[in-house]
């Protein structure tokens, strides 16, 4: 133990110390109600794009992969974080999260057994390989249902034995974790026809899942059974446990995991598959290994965000997961540099203070309609002076790879950025 | 497994044929009707894409503007009466007046595309790609809500009337008119002339476009642009003049697309453009984007799945069909029907 925290470099204490100490200041500010609800609704969305912005920075700004289908996955996460909640406090059942909690475990289990059985096997294309994850995933899926039914008896007694108040917070924190890992076991199984595509094709073929998501989720309710979702008419009665502490606490943890994958082999091997992917497969790195890895990754984030974003207003709609807003992660993205964890995160905050906030305050009485035409124009200025971003591909020292950043010609998009502002 | 699947999707549809000739062949008809308006904007996607490789996301609210410019000269302006009133017979100055219309909309949004390419694009166009993408969305979204000022074209909708009577058709044993008041016999297919508008009109487009990029020499330096732009530049090719042509005639078909798609359904706002122009670049996608016959295939394609899925299956459903066949078709042929696989960059 000693020796572990010995072994914690003094970057990383004074980076923990900075975001503890952001969070006290936030926290005191809300507690003595400096901060009212609007601003605090206001913290915790940028917190929620931050997170969801972050799993894009690795599919897009750190994988190359041009993915607008984040809104999806962010939007299974939502629903499915919120039914769970939801059966617990209205239905006063644990069946939510028993069965989300056995689905994930059995498909999961399904997928990476089969995984492993299709990497000793030679010979399986592409279609075949896909049908076979469908058909298990659907028989483990109807046993999870099954079995998770079963337990949530037991379950919901043994919860109840705890106090109130922290089953629900139990309760809810499982929901967002299987909220993301259901988002994330879809997203592999999407990943498998879609990220052999070109960057383009592959990213109309996620925009194609956003939307067939969002259509689903409107019809969730005749076609598939779940009333209390409510359709096109959208969910409500969620209960509102998005404290700032839990977005806190998730942010961080997404942070942090971000930046020890990237500062690990795999982030090596991620930026190179970005940077040039023959080169990297003639360096030996798997390539659609790495794609899918980080493909499912970002979307495990995009479903936590979901989740997290359902616990805030309380209300779920179907159409607020619409392919236009889609585009916000990839903006928000752009906006603070491709491939900047530091980026990502500053600009999710000012992005939601300056659109939500700042110009619903500073735009007169009976010009709240000039919000959507300030900010494209804002969009615009800052494009054409910065086209990198608000921070380029600067990171704070905690954030900065250990290794000296690489310079490239002739690459797609992400590392062009800082050249490109000098063009 | 794919087989399969598109030996299921052929029986239903042959079943559907047996069962029932008349409202299937309606489906169709009103399939091709929508198919040639999605054509129309997918072009404009496709040839943007070919010479620039953007993704033009404010293509579809070019095609809204389009719409409402005719809105603008037909209810405003009384444009289709002008040449009634200056002494030409009667069906002429109506038809010669709805030209005016068109081709008004069509410089219009020729002209913004122009404005819009010289002052959001071409500054970008050494950036790298997303940034000129993001922008793209900022114009997009530019558009529409300066669109939905009160002073524009207001957040309501408009309901448009049409610049020319129209007159309905239905097939039944012969082809009869459809007098007002009197019912549809049942098992007939109906169609009216604004199908037949806007199926010679599309074709025209979609045969001048072609006759533009093949036989002139704007078109010949389009196709070298496209190919390759620093050789095109050596070559004398004036490459910005070229793109901006590029992104003006796309824009002009969007425009006509526009006045079309109002005239079929009669309903302006300012959010119109979002739909058909995702269908519109779905099409072009699925067709092989930078293919202008690619365009025109995927169009027509799009149309029919959405009319038959929305009439054999659900209304709600037919975006996740149209979205699954894309997958589909992308997943047999990663760069579209008639795209060509990829060519390694130097």
């Amino acid at each position: 133990m000693v020796k572990f925290i010995r072994g914690v470099s003094r970057k990383t204490w004074v980076f923990l110390g900075l975001a503890v100490g952001v969070y006290l200041i936030v926290q005191v500010l809300l507690s003595v109600g400096v901060l009212n609800d609007f601003w605090s609704t206001i913290i915790r969305q940028g917190a929620v794009m931050a997170i969801l912005a972050l799993g894009l920075n690795l599919i897009y700004g750190f994988n190359g992969q041009f993915s607008l289908g984040q809104f999806g996955f962010y939007a299974i996460g939502a629903y499915a974080s919120a039914d769970v909640t939801y059966r617990w406090t209205l239905l006063q059942t644990a069946n939510g999260v028993t069965v989300l909690f056995m689905v994930v475990v059995l498909v999961g289990v399904a997928i990476l057994g089969l995984r492993q059985l299709l990497s000793r096997i030679r010979g399986v294309d592409a279609l075949s390989a896909f049908a076979l994850y469908l058909v298990l995933t659907i028989v483990a899926g109807a046993l999870a249902v099954v079995i998770g039914g079963a337990l949530a008896g037991p379950v919901t007694t043994l919860l109840n034995l705890l106090p109130p108040g922290w089953s629900l917070q139990v309760v809810f924190f499982l929901a967002i974790l299987l909220g993301g890992l259901l988002a994330a076991e879809v997203s592999f199984l999407f990943g498998l026809p879609v990220l052999m595509l070109g960057s383009d094709y592959f990213g109309i073929a996620t925009l194609g899942f956003t939307i067939i998501v969002k259509v689903l989720f409107d019809n969730s309710d005749t076609m598939f059974g779940f009333a209390e979702m409510k359709g096109a008419r959208g969910m409500v009665g969620i209960p509102q446990l998005s404290s700032w502490f839990w977005m806190f606490v998730f942010l961080l943890a997404v942070v942090v995991i971000t930046r020890n994958i990237l500062q690990s082999s795999y982030g090596r091997a991620i930026v190179s598959v970005r940077e040039d992917e023959i080169a990297a497969m003639s360096m030996g790195i798997d390539v659609a290994s790495f794609k899918t890895f980080t493909f499912v990754l970002g979307s495990l984030f995009a479903g936590i965000a979901g989740g997290l974003y359902a616990h805030v207003g309380g209300f779920l709609v179907p159409d607020s997961f619409n392919f236009v807003k889609s585009f916000d992660p990839m903006i928000v993205v752009v906006l603070g540099g491709l491939g900047s964890v530091t980026g990502t995160v500053a600009a999710s905050f000012i992005w939601s203070l300056v659109l939500e906030g700042l110009l619903r305050l500073v735009l007169p009485q009976g010009f709240e309609t000039w919000r959507y035409v300030v900010y494209p124009l804002l969009l615009l200025v800052m494009m054409l002076l910065k086209p990198s971003g608000l921070f380029g591909n600067f990171e704070i020292p905690y954030l900065r790879q250990a290794l000296p950043a690489l310079r490239l010609k002739n690459n797609p998009a992400p590392a062009e950025a800082t050249q490109g502002s000098k063009a | 497994m794919l087989i399969l699947v598109a030996v299921w999707v052929t029986a239903i549809l042959i079943y559907n044929l047996i069962q029932d000739p008349a409202l299937f062949v309606q489906q169709i008809v009103n399939g091709l009707q929508l198919g040639f308006v999605y054509a129309l904007i997918a072009l404009g996607y496709t040839m943007v894409y070919g010479i620039v490789k953007l993704i033009n996301f404010a293509h579809g609210d070019v095609f809204m503007v389009g719409a409402f410019i005719s809105y603008f000269a037909v209810s405003r302006f009384k444009m289709p009466a002008w040449f009634g009133a200056l002494g030409v017979p009667e069906p002429f100055g109506t038809l010669l007046g709805s030209l005016l219309v068109i081709l008004l909309s069509m410089a219009a949004c020729a002209l913004m595309a122009f404005t819009i390419e010289r002052v959001a694009y071409k500054p970008l166009r050494t950036a790298p790609r997303i940034s000129a993408l993001i922008t793209a969305i900022g114009v997009s979204f530019f558009l529409e809500y300066f669109g939905a000022l009160p002073f524009v074209f207001t957040p309501n909708y408009i309901s448009y009337e049409r610049p020319f009577g129209i007159v309905t058709w239905y097939v039944n044993n012969g082809i009869h008119v459809l007098r007002p008041g009197t019912q549809v016999p049942a098992g007939s297919i109906v169609f009216s002339s604004v199908f037949i508008i806007i199926l010679i009109t599309s074709l025209l487009l979609v045969v001048g476009l072609q006759f533009i990029v093949q036989r002139t020499k704007v078109g010949k330096a389009m196709r070298a642009t496209a190919y390759d732009k620093p050789t095109a530049r050596l070559m004398g090719i004036n490459v910005d003049g070229i793109i901006s042509v590029t992104f003006a005639i796309g824009a002009a078909l969007a425009g006509a697309a526009g006045m079309l798609y109002a005239v079929a359904f009669p309903q302006l706002v300012f959010g119109m453009g979002i739909t058909p122009g995702l269908k519109a670049f779905v099409a072009a996608v699925m067709g092989g984007i930078g293919s202008i016959p690619g365009a025109l295939v995927g169009a027509l394609i799009m149309g029919q799945a959405e009319t038959l899925s929305a009439g054999y299956i659900s209304t709600p459903m037919r975006d996740v069909v149209a979205f699954t066949l894309l997958i589909i078709v992308l997943f047999v042929r990663p760069t579209g029907i008639f795209g060509e696989p990829s060519r390694e960059k130097a």
